[in-house]
C-alpha cells in the first residue's frame, strides 16, 4: 500500500469544490433562453379530473406554456412503468396500473401531476399554476395498505382488483409448516416497518433543453443513473430515440435510492422544451419532494420462528404486506421480493423458511428502495424476532444469535442466497468487547441510582449487495443487466482518465477509483481523473445504488486496467528489448525485473500515441474498455450494538453508545467507509428514534416538510464507534462487498431491541418518539 | 421592483428584485453566487446559511431588500485566495462532507459558531449548535469532529497572534 494507494485514508479528491461553493448540481446549471417549470399537483388523494380550464392561467404574465396530459398523450409520450416483472404464486403476472407523467382523468394521490406551466421566472411560473382551475369529482381514499386490501375498499387501478398487485412466495410453504409442527417453543411478533421519506438534501430538479436545429434533446437531471434514465426515456416513454438524448447527472446532493427511478418531471421538461422552445428547469421544493420523492419500507409483517429444545431454529414462516402507493415505481416490485425475502435467513442456519409478500395498491405516494432496499426490512424481521425470543426462552441474546450462525461457506440459504464468506462470530465478539458488553449490568444500575433506565441491544445483520449476475437477475424478472462499464484511457503524457458507469452523489467515488488506478501503476492521484455522470462521455453503465460501485463498478475498472497494463507491457518489453513476462510496473515505472532497466510510465504512454517504435502490428494508442459481471451477489454482514438511557418522566431516548462492527471484506479509503456507515446509521436511528410519513385519512400527507417529519440533527446522534474486520468476497477481482447501506440495515433493530430491553416488554413501534415510549412505559406489562 | 446595494464578498453590487426576492435567490440567481444552496422551505435545514455583518443568518429567510445596506459573505468569498479558511480545510481533512450539498451552509454555521466561542468547543455544544443545520450523508460524526479541530486551530492561532502583539 502506498501513501495515496488501496488502504491509504486519503482526503477526498472532490472537496475542493464543494467546500468552496464550486459543485455544480442541477440548480446551479444556465442554459441561455432558460425558462421556468411549475407543476399543478393533485390536492386530492383520490379523484376524477372533470374539467381543465388553463385560459387564466395562459393569460397571467411571463407564461409561455400551459400543458395538460392530453397533449402529452396526444405527443405519444408513454406511461411510467416497474422494471421488474414479479409473477404472483398463481403464476400471473403482476398488475401494473398505468401512470401517466401528467395525469389525464384520475389523479390517485396528493401531489400526482396535472399540469405544467412554464413561464419566464419561476415566482412566474408558481403564480400561474395557482391560476389553472380544476375541477375533481372527489373519490374515497386508502393510505393504508391492510386497509386497502380489505372488502369495499376503494379501488385505485382497474388492472389491479381488490388494490393487489401481486401475492408472490419463496422458500417452502409446506415443509416450514410441518417445521413448526415439530418446534419446543414458537416466537410470533407482529411488525410495522415504518414508512419513511429519503429525503436527499439536493432536491430533485430537470432541465430539458430541446435542440430543434439538431432534433436533439439534453436533461440534466439528479440522477444516480443517467445511463438507465437514457434508457427508459427512450425505450419506454418515448421521450427520443437514446442518440438523440443526453443526459448528464452533474453533482448529485444525495440519492440514498430516492434518485434512482426516472420520474415524471424530468420527461415533462423535455417535452415541455420541445413544445415550448425554450429549455425549462423544475426544481423541486421541499414539500414536493416530500409529496412525490418515492418514500421506503412501509411493511406490515407477521413472523413465527420456531426453535427446538436446543434453541436450534427449525423454520421462519413469514407472511408480509407491502404498501406500494399509488403507483408502481421503476424498481418497486423488485424491493420487497428479491431483496427482502431473500435476506429471511439472517446470518442463521435456517433448514426451511416461506415468505409470502403481498403488494398493494394506494393513495399514497410511490413506494420504492430507500438506503437498504428490502434489506432493513429483512433484518428488522429477523432481529427483532431473535431478541424476543431470546427473551422468551431465557437465553442470552448473543448465545441465542451463537447457536444459529451460519459458520462454513458456502451456505446455500433456503431462499436463493448463497453466502459465500463471512466470520459472524467475529463480528459479534469485537461489537461485544468494543460495547463493554459486560459491564453492561453496573451501567445499568449506575442509571438507575439516576432516575434512568437503561437498555441493550443488539443485531446481527446481513445483506446482499453488487446485485448479479444480469443472467440470474433476468431470470428473475429484473428489465436490466446489472453489470458494469469502464474505460481506461490513457493520455500520451501517461495521465489518465478513467471513465466509469457508476455515479458518485457523496460516495467519494474520484477519490477511491483513483487510489486503485494508483495503486496499479503508480500514477499520482493527481493525474488519475474519474469521469462519471454524462451519457456523451460514458458509453454505458447502470449507475450506483445497492452498494454495487465497489464491487461491480470498480471490478469492471479492474478488468479494464488489466487490459491496459497487458498493452504497457507489451509497449516496455519492446522499448527495452526484454521479455514481456519480465516487466513489472513498480513506483511509476515499467521494469524488467532484477534489473535497473525501465522505462517510465509517461515514455510508455508516449511512445504508445508517437507510434514510432510499437511491436509490429500493434494498434496505436493506449485505451481499453471493459464490461463486468459479477458472478455472484456480495454478502456485507456485521453486529451494531446500540445501548440506551431513556427518561421514564419524559420519554426521550438518549443513545448513549453506538457500537457498529462490519466485515466489508477488502477496503480501498477506510476513511470513505467509515464516513458511510456513520451515515447509515444516522439514517437507521433516524427511522428507530424520529422518522415516519403520517398520511390521514383523507390521505393528506401530514408530514410534508422539516417542521412535521423528524430528521435526526446532531443533538439526536452520539459519535459512532465503528470497526471492520474482513473476510475478502470471493466472487469480485478486489474482495470488495460494499458498504454504503449496512448502517441503515443493521441499526433500528438493534435501537428498538435496545429501548424494549429498558422498557422491559415488546410493545413498541417505530418511531419511538419520545410521546410512545413515554407510553408504553405506563402501559406495558413485563416479558 | 426594489432597488438592493450590499456588499457581497468584498464587492459592491447592486440590482432591482422583486419585493418578494429572498437573499438566497438574489445570492444565486442575480449574483450567479451558486454554492449557497436551498434545501427546504421552512427555515430548517441550513443549507442556505451566509453571513450578514459577520453573523450566520440563513439566507432563505432573509429578503433581498432587508439585506440592502449589508455586508455579506458567502461560502465563495470565505476564502483567503488559495488558502482555504481553516474550517474548511478541517472539513476535507476530517471527511466532514459526503454530497457537500448541505457543506455550505455548514462551514458558515461553524465559523460563526468558532467566533462565538473563542474559548473553544466541546462536542456537546457543537451538536447543540447545529441545530438548525440538516445533513444526510455524514451522521454528524465527521462535521463534529471537523469543527472540533477547526475551533482548536483557529484558537491556537488567535492566541498566538495575542502572545505576538502582548
Ligand atoms: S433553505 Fe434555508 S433553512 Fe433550508
Ligand atoms: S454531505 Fe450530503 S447532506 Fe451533508
Amino acid at each position: 500500500m502506498g501513501m495515496e494507494g488501496v488502504g491509504a485514508r486519503v482526503a477526498r479528491k472532490e472537496d475542493k469544490r464543494f467546500i468552496t461553493g464550486s459543485g455544480r448540481y442541477v440548480d446551479d446549471m444556465v442554459v441561455p433562453g432558460m425558462k421556468h417549470a411549475a407543476f399543478v399537483r393533485s390536492p386530492h388523494a383520490h379523484a376524477d379530473i372533470k374539467k381543465i380550464d388553463v385560459k387564466k392561467a395562459e393569460a397571467m404574465p411571463g407564461v409561455i406554456g400551459v400543458l395538460t396530459g392530453k397533449q402529452l398523450k396526444a405527443d405519444g409520450i408513454g406511461n411510467l412503468i416497474c422494471g421488474w416483472m414479479i409473477h404472483s404464486k398463481d403464476g400471473s403476472p403482476m398488475k401494473m396500473g398505468a401512470w401517466s407523467p401528467l395525469a389525464v382523468d384520475r389523479v390517485r394521490y396528493v401531489g400526482d401531476a396535472v399540469v405544467v406551466v412554464v413561464a419566464d421566472t419561476k415566482g412566474q411560473a408558481r403564480d400561474a399554476a395557482e391560476a389553472v382551475e380544476i375541477t375533481y369529482k372527489e373519490r374515497k381514499s386508502v393510505a393504508d395498505a391492510v386497509e386497502a386490501l380489505g372488502k369495499g375498499a376503494p379501488q385505485l387501478h382497474p388492472e389491479a382488483e381488490g388494490n393487489l398487485i401481486f401475492d408472490w412466495g419463496i422458500g417452502d410453504a409446506a415443509k416450514t409448516e410441518a417445521a413448526l409442527k415439530t418446534a419446543a417453543h414458537i416466537t410470533r411478533v407482529n411488525i410495522v416497518n415504518n414508512r419513511l421519506v429519503p429525503n436527499a438534501m439536493e432536491p430533485r430538479a430537470a432541465l430539458g433543453h430541446y435542440d430543434n436545429a439538431e432534433d436533439h434533446y439534453t436533461c440534466w437531471t439528479t440522477s444516480q443513473n443517467p445511463h438507465v434514465a437514457r434508457l427508459v426515456m427512450s425505450a419506454f416513454y418515448n421521450v427520443a430515440p437514446e442518440n438523440k438524448l443526453r443526459v448528464i447527472a452533474p453533482d448529485v446532493g444525495g440519492g440514498f435510492g430516492s434518485k434512482i427511478y426516472i420520474y415524471p418531471e424530468e420527461i415533462v421538461c423535455l417535452w415541455a422544451s420541445k413544445r415550448t422552445g425554450v429549455p425549462v428547469k423544475w426544481v423541486a421544493d421541499r414539500t414536493e419532494s416530500f409529496l412525490t420523492d418515492a418514500h421506503g419500507r412501509d411493511h406490515h409483517t407477521t413472523v413465527e420462528m420456531g426453535f427446538d429444545k436446543n434453541n436450534k431454529i427449525v423454520g421462519l414462516k413469514v407472511d408480509t404486506i407491502a404498501n406500494l402507493g399509488a403507483y408502481m415505481s421503476l424498481f418497486s416490485s423488485a424491493t420487497p421480493t428479491y431483496l427482502y425475502a431473500t435476506l429471511l435467513s439472517g446470518q442463521y442456519d435456517i433448514p426451511t423458511i416461506y415468505g409470502n409478500v403481498r403488494t398493494v395498491y394506494t393513495n399514497t405516494a410511490p413506494v420504492d428502495a430507500y438506503r437498504g432496499a428490502g434489506r432493513p426490512e429483512a433484518t428488522y424481521v429477523v432481529e427483532r424476532t431473535m431478541e424476543i425470543a431470546a427473551r422468551e426462552l431465557g437465553v442470552s441474546p448473543a448465545e441465542l444469535r451463537r447457536t444459529n450462525f451460519v459458520t462454513s461457506f458456502p451456505h446455500q440459504t433456503p431462499v436463493i442466497m448463497c453466502y459465500d464468506a463471512g466470520d459472524y462470530g467475529a463480528s459479534l465478539d469485537a461489537a461485544m468487547k468494543q460495547a463493554d458488553y459486560a459491564g453492561f449490568a453496573k451501567r445499568k444500575a449506575a442509571a438507575a441510582k439516576k432516575g434512568k433506565l437503561r437498555g441493550i441491544g443488539m443485531s446481527c445483520y446481513i445483506e446482499a449487495c453488487g446485485i448479479a449476475p444480469s443472467a440470474a437477475v433476468g431470470s428473475l424478472g429484473a428489465g436490466v443487466g446489472l453489470w458494469e462499464s469502464a474505460e481506461v484511457r490513457v493520455n500520451a503524457v501517461g495521465t489518465i482518465e478513467v471513465l466509469t458507469g457508476s455515479h458518485s452523489h457523496g460516495q467519494g467515488h474520484e477519490t477511491t477509483f483513483a487510489q486503485l488506478v494508483n495503486s496499479r501503476f503508480g500514477v499520482p492521484l493527481d493525474s488519475v481523473s474519474i469521469v462519471h455522470g454524462d451519457t456523451d462521455k460514458v458509453q454505458m453503465g447502470m449507475g450506483t445504488y445497492g452498494s454495487r460501485s465497489g464491487a461491480v463498478g470498480m471490478s469492471a475498472i479492474v478488468k479494464a486496467l488489466d487490459k491496459v497494463e497487458a498493452k504497457a507491457k507489451k509497449i516496455a518489453a519492446h522499448l527495452l528489448e526484454a521479455d514481456e513476462g519480465d516487466i513489472v510496473i513498480e513506483n511509476g515505472q515499467l521494469k524488467v525485473a532484477g534489473t535497473d532497466k525501465n522505462v517510465p510510465w509517461f515514455q510508455m504512454a508516449l511512445a504508445a500515441y508517437t507510434a514510432h517504435n510499437l511491436p509490429q502490428g500493434m494498434e496505436p494508442g493506449l485505451k481499453e474498455t471493459a464490461f463486468y459481471d459479477p458472478s455472484n451477489f456480495t454478502f456485507p454482514a456485521g453486529c451494531y450494538i446500540c445501548e440506551v438511557e431513556i427518561d421514564p418522566e419524559t420519554g426521550k431516548t438518549d443513545i448513549v453508545q453506538f457500537v457498529a462492527a462490519d466485515d466489508f471484506g477488502n477496503i480501498i479509503n477506510p476513511m470513505i467507509v467509515e464516513g458511510q456507515v456513520h451515515g447509515g446509521i444516522a439514517q437507521g436511528v433516524g427511522q428507530a428514534l424520529l422518522e415516519g410519513a403520517v398520511y390521514d385519512a383523507s390521505g393528506q400527507l401530514l408530514t410534508a416538510s422539516y417542521m412535521d417529519y423528524t430528521m435526526p440533527r446532531a443533538d439526536d446522534l452520539p459519535s459512532f464507534q465503528v470497526s471492520t474486520s474482513n473476510t475478502p468476497c470471493p466472487g469480485n477481482p478486489l474482495g470488495m462487498k460494499g458498504c454504503g447501506e449496512a448502517g441503515a440495515i443493521g441499526s433500528p433493530p438493534a435501537v428498538i431491541n435496545a429501548i424494549t430491553d429498558a422498557l422491559g416488554h415488546e410493545n413498541l413501534t417505530m418511531p419511538a418518539t419520545p410521546q410512545k415510549v413515554w407510553a408504553a412505559l405506563r402501559a406495558g406489562t413485563k416479558h | 421592483m426594489s432597488e438592493v446595494t450590499l456588499v457581497v464578498n468584498g464587492r459592491k453590487v447592486s440590482g432591482a428584485v422583486e419585493d418578494r426576492t429572498l437573499l438566497v435567490h438574489f445570492l444565486r440567481e442575480n449574483l450567479n453566487l451558486t454554492g449557497t444552496h436551498v434545501g427546504c422551505d421552512t427555515s430548517q435545514c441550513g443549507a442556505c446559511v451566509v453571513h450578514v455583518d459577520g453573523k450566520a443568518v440563513k439566507s432563505c429567510t432573509m429578503l433581498a431588500v432587508q439585506a440592502s445596506g449589508s455586508t455579506v459573505t458567502t461560502i465563495e468569498g470565505l476564502a483567503n485566495g488559495a488558502d482555504l479558511h481553516p474550517v474548511q480545510a478541517a472539513f476535507k481533512e476530517n471527511h466532514g462532507l459526503q454530497c457537500g450539498f448541505c457543506t455550505p451552509g455548514m462551514i458558515m454555521t461553524a465559523t460563526d459558531m468558532i467566533r462565538r466561542h473563542p474559548d473553544g468547543l466541546d462536542e456537546a455544544t457543537v451538536r447543540a449548535e447545529l441545530e438548525g443545520n440538516i445533513c444526510r450523508c455524514t451522521g454528524y460524526h465527521n462535521i463534529v469532529k471537523a469543527i472540533l479541530a477547526a475551533s482548536k486551530t483557529m484558537s491556537k492561532a488567535s492566541k498566538s497572534k495575542a502572545n505576538k502583539a502582548a
